[in-house]
């Protein structure tokens, strides 16, 4: 089947999310297309001959109660095709990861609780945020300023970071790599530059990382930084890939 | 025995008789005649002018941020500077440039004559409607000349971005202060719109015999009555939040930020339907003279625009999903059931040309562009109302290319009423080579321009950003758009030409194009309040009664593709038997 | 006055079922609230208008069969050429401006707002030109 330009992404979420867009785009291929072949038929065969008046027809009923009744089946149709996925992206299963994700002017701070792991870096420095593969990660998502939007392509998935609120979504990543992230809602000046990343590796591997990224004065003092920034502070040299400062 | 016409009703003179008055009166002449007219064909098309030229405003920010994004580490202007630029190019357009083209334009222009009215019911509120409308616009563009700049927070001001700590300075005030003019300026034009349609039609012309273009545009004021005011009450919120020491939409205070998004919302979301009832309104008229054919299914097409109407108030907060606190089932049936009586439109467009005699002139060219383009965007808006697939294009440029397909649509609407009333309220016709050209740049620089937009949002490309220094692969397509934005722009450029050339060139007479409809009656442009003499209103298309009376319309429709039946002998035929042919038609 | 009469009165109506479904379902109260207003706002010229479409005789524009000849006469009262909107939106530029640039600019602001108040009150009452 063809992509119709999205594509399955990394996880058991966006690979649903992903044959959802399928079938819509077969619903949308087909209705548009069937619009487009009546709207040009009618543009070629009705071209203007001479001056005759047509036939002052002014509705047809039947024609009338068809395209008024099919379009609202179809629409149910797609309700309860979204539902399903959707159900499948708000559910909450148990999980064993954590990471609090909280976006800050501008950039992002990644802690993982009841450890003293956390990363955290500005526009580019591109925090990168590890995850195992194949589990269960919660992610509970905040902001300390303004909005932000927490976006990551290869999830096919976006969450505000909303101040005074805790957005909380459940990810099963089923690929390796490392996916590009970006904060999607307007932010301020640097909105543009607010890059991370998202790294899924092996249950071995991300255990191993966390032990030796944990390091209790960086967890410290990553907990003074995250108020409001001032341009001023903001670095817009590309540094480490894994920056914490 | 009826008269077929007769004079049209008298009005109240107003003016003191000449022995009490001190002075003579004469009438004011120059610039102080166009500040102190009431008539609406005069702040009509004070309106249609001044939109324009916001319009233009408005294309330049847009040309500069394609220039911006021709490369991934661009340095045209800076991220202050963008963030100013796609700010105003939005609100440019979205507030001062659509809306009041549509409601203050050429409703103001055309209502009234569609219904046989001497005026719209209010005067004087209908030209304080416009300078509000002028000063709040003002109001607006001043931002650019503060130290701070223009507002830069986006054309919706999400809070809290757009308080007092992260928005210091006067250019989001002058934002918000013109917004409350202009919000006034809308209300006041709903109040008059409602009234004159409701109070001031005709003899004869029934609710279901309105032209569909008015009847879009009394549910374009009802919306606008119950829309315009959250907004300026939201407004005023953030103004006191950003002075008065509030916490409305500030978590530190006790309040909400995403309290502001459901009222900027609950009007955003009827305010795009206040923009696209007119110009579907618009659309519904063109294809149908220019069909040679009555329009299909009128009743259906009033019911479809009630539906729109009023389901478009309880779709808001699907441009909220990825908020998280929003209730997601609800929002996306009430956007995908909104999607259905837009259908109906658009077959009964079809249906309208169905077996009827196409002429393509400019306006016909344009709504059917029109149609197309509102298709590709309409059906990308469906996609929308679904949450998990609205998820990953939220904030994309996905969701950027659907609503410029909508709104570019609306702009061939609008072109295709320039083209087809601009005779009416001028007197003289545009050239139609030049519109040829023009509409052909247009349509296909908008399909070129949107089109790579739907593929960089799937992509991954984010909205409101200045630079894609990660992702340079995205230039490609970045750069197709621009081409298109340059073709739309020199569509404009035809445009503007061809207003200079055709410059008092083609007089236009009374009916040029056949139209059937009220206005088409009366000379073009009309008299001081409007109509000479008014024909019987026997169904929705009083002209074409007039001038074809073997090709007669029923009241309330009762032709069908299926039947064919003679018409009962009515007053209207005895009345079109005796009518006098003295006029050239 | 029947069809506008049911035109809003079906708008209420379909705001108040969309309001008690939303508000009960969703618990959120902005939308709740802004749903209820509107709902009342329909109501209020809605049932206006089905009162007194109840009370009169089919207006010349009510009536499908009507002439041109029955709706002669006087229309309404249609000001012709007023400054006073000109100056009232001048005034409440000035408004505007005293709310971004400082409370000074009232002085011009609430001058010309109370000067085109009282001159198009007046201009109303007196008769201005047609």
């Amino acid at each position: 089947m063809p992509s119709f330009g999205a594509h399955q992404g990394a996880t058991t979420q966006s690979s649903s999310v992903y044959h959802l867009w399928q079938g819509f785009s077969i619903g949308a291929a087909i209705i548009g297309g069937f619009v487009t072949v009546l709207f040009v038929f009618a543009i070629i065969r009705y071209r203007r001959k001479g001056d005759n008046i047509p036939r002052q027809a002014q509705y047809h009923l039947p024609a009338e109660v068809v395209y008024t009744v099919v379009p609202i089946l179809v629409v149910f149709g797609l309700f309860a095709a979204t539902l399903v996925v959707e159900n499948k992206e708000v559910a909450n299963p148990k999980s064993d990861v954590t990471v609090d994700v909280n976006a800050f002017q501008w950039g992002w701070k990644f802690t993982y609780p009841h450890t003293e792991t956390v990363v955290i870096g500005q526009t580019t420095q591109d925090p990168t945020m590890v995850i195992p593969v194949n589990t269960n990660v919660h992610i509970n998502l905040t902001s300390t300023d303004v909005i932000h939007g927490f976006y990551v392509k290869a999830l096919n998935f976006s969450r505000y970071a909303l101040p005074g609120v805790l957005n909380q979504f459940t990810i099963e990543a089923v690929k390796t790599g490392t996916f590009a992230g970006q904060c999607t809602q307007l932010c301020g000046l640097y909105h543009s530059l607010m890059f991370f990343n998202m790294k899924v590796v092996s249950m071995s591997q991300y255990t191993a990382w966390l032990a030796s990224t944990a390091n209790p004065t960086a967890f410290a003092a990553a907990e003074k930084t995250t108020t409001q920034q001032t341009a001023t502070q903001v670095p817009t040299k590309p540094a480490s890939s894994h920056g914490d400062n | 025995m009826t008269d077929l016409i007769t004079p049209p009703p008298t009005i109240i003179d107003l003016r003191p008789s000449e022995e009490h008055s001190g002075h003579e009166h004469h009438g004011a002449t120059g610039i102080l005649k166009w500040m102190t007219s009431t008539d609406h064909k005069v702040i009509g098309l004070s309106y249609t002018v001044t939109s324009v030229v916001m319009m233009i405003i408005g294309g330049l920010f847009a040309e500069l941020i394609r220039a911006q994004l021709a490369s991934p580490n661009g340095t045209l202007v800076s991220l202050a500077q963008y963030n100013e630029l796609f700010t105003m190019h939005g609100s440019v357009m979205i507030y001062l440039f659509v809306g009041p083209f549509a409601f203050g334009g050429l409703a103001n222009i055309i209502v009234p004559i569609q219904i046989g009215a001497p005026d719209m019911a209010f005067p004087r509120l209908n030209a304080l409607s416009y300078w509000l409308y002028l000063m709040g616009s003002i109001t607006m563009l001043m931002g650019f000349f503060t130290a701070g700049g223009a507002a830069n927070f986006g054309w919706v001001a999400y809070a809290p971005l757009s308080n007092s700590i992260n928005t210091p300075g006067a250019g989001a005030d002058l934002w918000i202060g013109g917004l409350l003019l202009t919000g006034f300026s809308a209300i006041f034009t709903g109040v008059n719109l409602s009234a004159t349609i409701f109070y001031l039609r005709a003899p004869g012309m029934t609710m279901f015999r309105m032209p569909i273009f008015t009847w879009n545009m009394l549910v374009t004021a009802i919306l606008i009555l119950l829309a315009f005011p959250v907004l300026t009450a939201g407004l005023i919120m953030l103004y006191c939040d950003r002075h008065f020491g509030t916490h409305i939409y500030s978590v530190s205070g006790g309040g909400v930020p995403v309290l502001w998004q459901h009222i900027f919302w609950f009007w955003g979301h009827p305010e795009v339907y206040i923009l696209a009832l007119p110009f579907f309104g618009i659309a519904t008229e063109i294809i149908a003279v220019f069909s040679k054919k009555p329009v299909f299914g009128y009743k259906s097409m009033v019911f479809a625009t009630l539906s729109i109407g009023a389901l478009s108030l309880g779709v808001w907060a699907h441009h909220m999903f990825t908020t998280g606190v929003v209730l997601l089932p609800f929002f996306s049936i009430m956007s995908l059931l909104i999607a259905v009586p837009t259908g109906i439109k658009i077959f009964n467009w079809i249906g309208t040309m169905w077996r009827g005699e196409l002429w393509f002139t400019t306006a016909m060219l344009m709504s059917l562009g029109f149609l197309f383009t509102f298709l590709v965007g309409g059906i990308t808006g469906v996609y929308l109302a679904s949450p998990p697939l609205d998820f990953f294009t939220h904030d994309t440029y996905f969701v950027v290319a659907h609503f410029h397909s909508i709104v570019m649509a609306l702009v061939l609407a609008a072109m295709g009423g320039m083209y087809y009333w601009g005779p009416k309220f001028t007197g003289y016709m545009l050239n139609e080579k030049f519109g040829r050209i023009q509409f052909w740049f247009l349509f296909i620089g908008t399909q070129v321009f949107t089109l790579p937009q739907y593929l960089l949002g799937l992509d991954g490309m984010p909205r409101r950003i200045a630079i894609y220094p990660h992702s340079p692969q995205w230039k490609t397509l970045n750069d197709w758009s621009t081409f298109g934005a340059v073709l739309v722009g020199i569509s404009m450029i035809v445009f503007v030409a061809n207003v200079g050339y055709s410059w008092k060139k083609y007089p236009a007479g009374d009916n040029p194009w056949d139209g059937q409809t009220l206005e088409w009656f009366t000379t073009s442009p009309p008299p001081h309040h409007n109509f000479y003499r008014l024909p019987q209103i026997r169904s929705e298309r009083p002209t074409w009664d007039y001038n074809h009376p073997e090709h007669l319309s029923l009241a309330h429709g009762t032709l069908s593709i299926g039947h064919h039946h003679e018409p009962p002998l009515s007053n209207m035929v005895v009345g079109a038997l005796e009518h006098e042919q003295d006029h050239d038609r | 006055m029947r069809v506008e009469a049911k035109i809003l009165l079906s708008l209420g109506t379909f705001f108040g079922i969309m309001c008690a479904v939303y508000w009960n379902w969703s618990l959120e109260n902005a939308g709740g609230v802004m749903m209820f207003a509107g709902m009342l706002l329909c109501f209020l010229p809605g049932s206006y208008y089905y009162w007194w479409s109840r009370r009169m005789k089919a207006r010349p524009e009510d009536e499908p069969h009507a002439t041109q000849a029955e709706g002669a006469g006087v229309v309404g009262s249609f000001p012709g050429s007023s400054i006073f909107p000109f100056t009232l939106g001048m005034g409440a530029f000035f408004v505007v401006l005293a709310l971004v640039f400082g409370i000074w600019f009232l002085v011009p602001g609430l001058g010309l707002v109370t000067w085109a108040l009282l001159g198009a009150t007046a201009e109303g009452r007196r008769g201005g030109h047609v």
